[in-house]
């Protein structure tokens, strides 16, 4: 196999151009919104390097607030593909750079020895054939675990279109592998990045589920099987690029779960990078929206709740200005109130204002000593919302039967002690402006 | 720490001893110890011992200095503080007594006499009230646990070792609480390959793993805590220099201004947490935005935008 990069033989023959490499290649990554860290199975066994059990730890935040728990990279920003929304789209004029093999597994070996980063996040841009870049992934991750004992987390970003073997033999160097689905409707696969479409994503994200799945069975029966992707899989796709509802993308996450086992969709709001008249022409990306949708999506993964209990076709947006539990209370009013010493853990849960921490507490509290509001408040309930929807001991109050859905609303919204998030204040008041 | 070697669980009704702890009739009595968990732990037994509950529990130094009467002082005896630590588990699982040294290691002026009661609470109860969330002293004892637990989570974030020109990976640190004790198992684990000290600027000791195993560490003569947390520039490995400035530049290149936040990141990265990561360190050069964006007309269009 010949290499279009020209070698170099010492790791840092020049500090600042791997300088200006890394901040290419960074600035190039940091759009995947995925962080995780965490449900590695990969013990330091002996004396090697790292260790990845257990949870994930942010090492660091920016300045948007993001944390950095990995070294995300990509390998280089040259790329096939003309992506409307990337900014490393063939039709882009810009800086161009590419690592070499050695200079990543010396970059992550030593970020990770001075406890900056948990491990690598390994993408990159597709130059000459999916095959070729997939290769060069691979050799990565494989010195780090074969020839540097390397113990640390690596998420590694197929490349679609990239062999079955390739990604198999990736996933068994791999803590866990994803493949974006990009866009929230093949549609708009179609029009903003023609040279992708779902059959290419959707097959290499069934191969990783059924590779994770005959591990899984594989390690029931032997002893010793190596690993495939133990963190799982997980996904991506841009919000605000394209005209979906947030009903279609909510029900595209949910078939994800249900049909591949991922562990995780991330929702990354866009970032507008080009005047392109096939995209939307905003200047902020859309953060409430992205944070919404999360929301959505833990309510879906933790809560029980189930994707058209919280939007329908007569409802197909999300409500940027409450949570959506607090959505769902409001016009299923029917059932509630919900008391809390009494009620299965199921509705507890869906109290507006009580965590998945506090409603455990509840369950288990109740047990010793009917609860009162006090000791909810103790437990972190926020009875500035819960307080509507819950009665202990039999007093609800204010009684929610005779407020309307608005003043309800309304009283949480901007009623005595109500605190809004930044967040919302922010980009509500950029509306505003805009309207 | 020998204290938190994890013990045989207790199970089955058989080892449970039913409900019930001495009445405590004597005198209420001001009590002194060493500041050692183990002292404390004997203070407990001693308790027991004479029936006398505590009006407080104070380590020795901070006694002497009070206003009131003189504190029994009670010697720290390890066979009964093992008799103690053990005789917990009749009462309560490890977790939640793992809680209990955690508080102790929170250094609150109130944990002694707080972890009297939670035991005391235990032994009255007859059953585990580790979930009794309404009870005001179960609530006090799991929230300091989760405030250690966080502290202890962000020094294992938190750590910047900086490479010595020895190949030894040193970190200072400046935690809330005395958390070195339980982050040292997730280092000695991480780095098994690698030489590395942590030092408590605030609490004047450390910990040194040799390739071998982790111990505390102090450095009685030599001056304390150098002002700044790093190392003198001399004794730097040759290319640590360029790993923190190449660290400072993928922190900066990551971030993406159209979603500044700073809010959130004060709030996930407290400032005082700063003076030890190198990434909240002065520039030596400007950030340069790599210009790869036309963005669309707006209140933001100097950002990124490329010179014509």
């Amino acid at each position: 196999m010949f290499f279009t990069f020209k070698a170099e033989k010492q790791p840092f023959p020049m500090n600042e151009r791997i300088q200006e490499k890394l901040s290419i290649l960074a600035d190039a990554a940091k759009y995947d919104a995925s962080c995780s860290s965490s449900g590695g199975k990969r013990k330091n066994e002996g004396k090697g390097l790292g260790n990845a059990e257990g949870m994930g730890i942010c090492h660091s935040y920016t300045e948007d607030g993001r944390c950095v728990s990995l070294l995300k990279i990509l390998l280089t920003n040259h790329c096939i593909f003309d992506c409307a929304y990337c900014v490393s789209r063939r039709s882009n004029d810009v800086k161009r750079a590419a690592f070499t093999v050695d200079e990543v597994v010396d970059l992550t070996i030593n970020f990770y020895r001075r406890n900056y980063i948990e491990g690598l996040f390994l993408s990159s841009g597709i130059f000459s054939s999916p095959d070729y870049t997939m290769e060069r992934l691979v050799r990565i991750v494989k010195k780090l675990r074969t020839e540097h004992q390397f113990n640390g987390y690596i998420h590694v970003k197929t490349i679609p279109g990239a062999s079955e073997e390739l990604i198999q033999e990736a996933g068994l160097y791999a803590d866990r592998l994803s493949v974006n689905i990009e866009l929230p409707s093949e549609l708009a696969l179609q029009t903003l990045a023609p040279e992708k479409n779902y059959a290419e994503i959707l097959t290499p994200m069934a191969q990783i589920r059924d590779g994770i799945i005959q591990n899984k069975e594989e390690k029931a029966l032997f002893k010793k099987v190596p690993a495939f992707a133990t963190a799982g899989q997980t996904t991506q796709l841009i919000v605000g690029a394209s005209g979906e509802t947030d009903l279609q993308i909510i029900k595209l996450s949910d078939s994800l779960y249900r049909g591949y086992g991922l562990k995780r969709v991330y929702y990354s709001g866009y970032v507008p990078v080009t005047d392109d008249a096939r995209l939307p022409q905003v200047t902020q990306p859309p953060v409430i929206r992205e944070h919404r949708l999360y929301q959505t999506d833990w309510l879906m993964r933790f809560y029980g709740f189930h994707a058209d209990e919280i939007l329908d076709p007569a409802h197909p947006h999300l409500d940027l200005e409450i949570d959506p539990k607090l959505a769902w209370a409001l016009r299923n009013r029917h059932v509630f109130p919900v008391d809390v010493n009494t009620a299965e853990f199921e509705m507890i849960l869906r109290i507006p204002g009580v965590g998945a921490r506090s409603a455990k507490r509840i369950v288990a509290a109740r047990r010793f000593a009917p609860l009162t509001l006090e000791t909810l408040h103790s437990f972190g309930v926020v009875l500035k919302r819960a307080k509507y929807f819950l009665t202990c001991r039999g007093a609800a109050r204010p009684a929610l039967g005779e407020l309307t859905e608005q003043q309800v609303r309304r009283q949480i919204l901007f009623g005595a002690g109500s605190v809004r998030s930044a967040l919302v204040t922010q980009q509500l008041d950029l509306f505003a402006q805009a309207s | 720490m020998n204290g938190l070697t994890p013990l045989p669980r207790a199970v089955g009704a058989a080892a449970r001893r039913p409900a019930g702890a001495p009445v405590l009739g004597a005198a209420p009595c001001d009590y002194a110890y060493d500041g050692t968990f183990e002292g404390l732990l004997t203070v407990l037994f001693t308790v027991y011992d004479r029936r006398a509950a505590p009006n407080s529990i104070q380590p020795a130094a901070a006694a002497q200095a009070g206003l009131f009467a003189e504190p029994a002082l009670v010697a720290t005896a390890e066979a009964l503080a093992a008799r103690v630590w053990d005789g917990l588990l009749r009462t309560m699982d490890a977790e939640a007594r793992a809680r209990l040294y955690h508080v102790f290691l929170s250094e609150d002026a109130e944990r002694e006499l707080l972890i009297f009661r939670y035991v005391d609470l235990a032994l009255r109860a007859g059953r585990d009230i580790a979930d009794n969330y309404a009870d005001a002293t179960v609530r006090r004892v799991q929230r300091l646990a989760q405030q250690m637990f966080r502290e202890k989570h962000r020094m294992e974030a938190f750590v910047r070792f900086e490479k010595t020109g020895d190949g030894l990976f040193h970190a200072t640190v400046a935690p809330d609480f005395d958390v070195l004790p339980l982050i040292a198992p997730h280092f000695t684990k991480r780095y098994a390959d690698q030489r590395w000290l942590i030092y408590d600027r605030r609490r004047g000791y450390g910990l040194y793993y040799d390739l071998a195993c982790t111990d505390v560490v102090r450095f009685e003569n030599t001056a304390p805590a150098p002002a700044s947390a790093g190392v003198a520039a001399t004794v730097l490995d040759e290319r640590e220099p360029l790993f923190q400035l190449l660290w400072q530049a993928y922190f900066d290149h990551v971030n993406i201004p159209e979603r500044k936040n700073l809010k959130l990141h004060r709030r996930h990265m407290p400032l005082r947490y700063w003076q030890y990561l190198s990434e909240k360190q002065p520039r030596a050069q400007p950030f340069r935005p790599i210009q790869n964006k036309r963005p669309v007309a707006g209140p933001e269009s100097g950002t990124g935008q490329r010179e014509p």
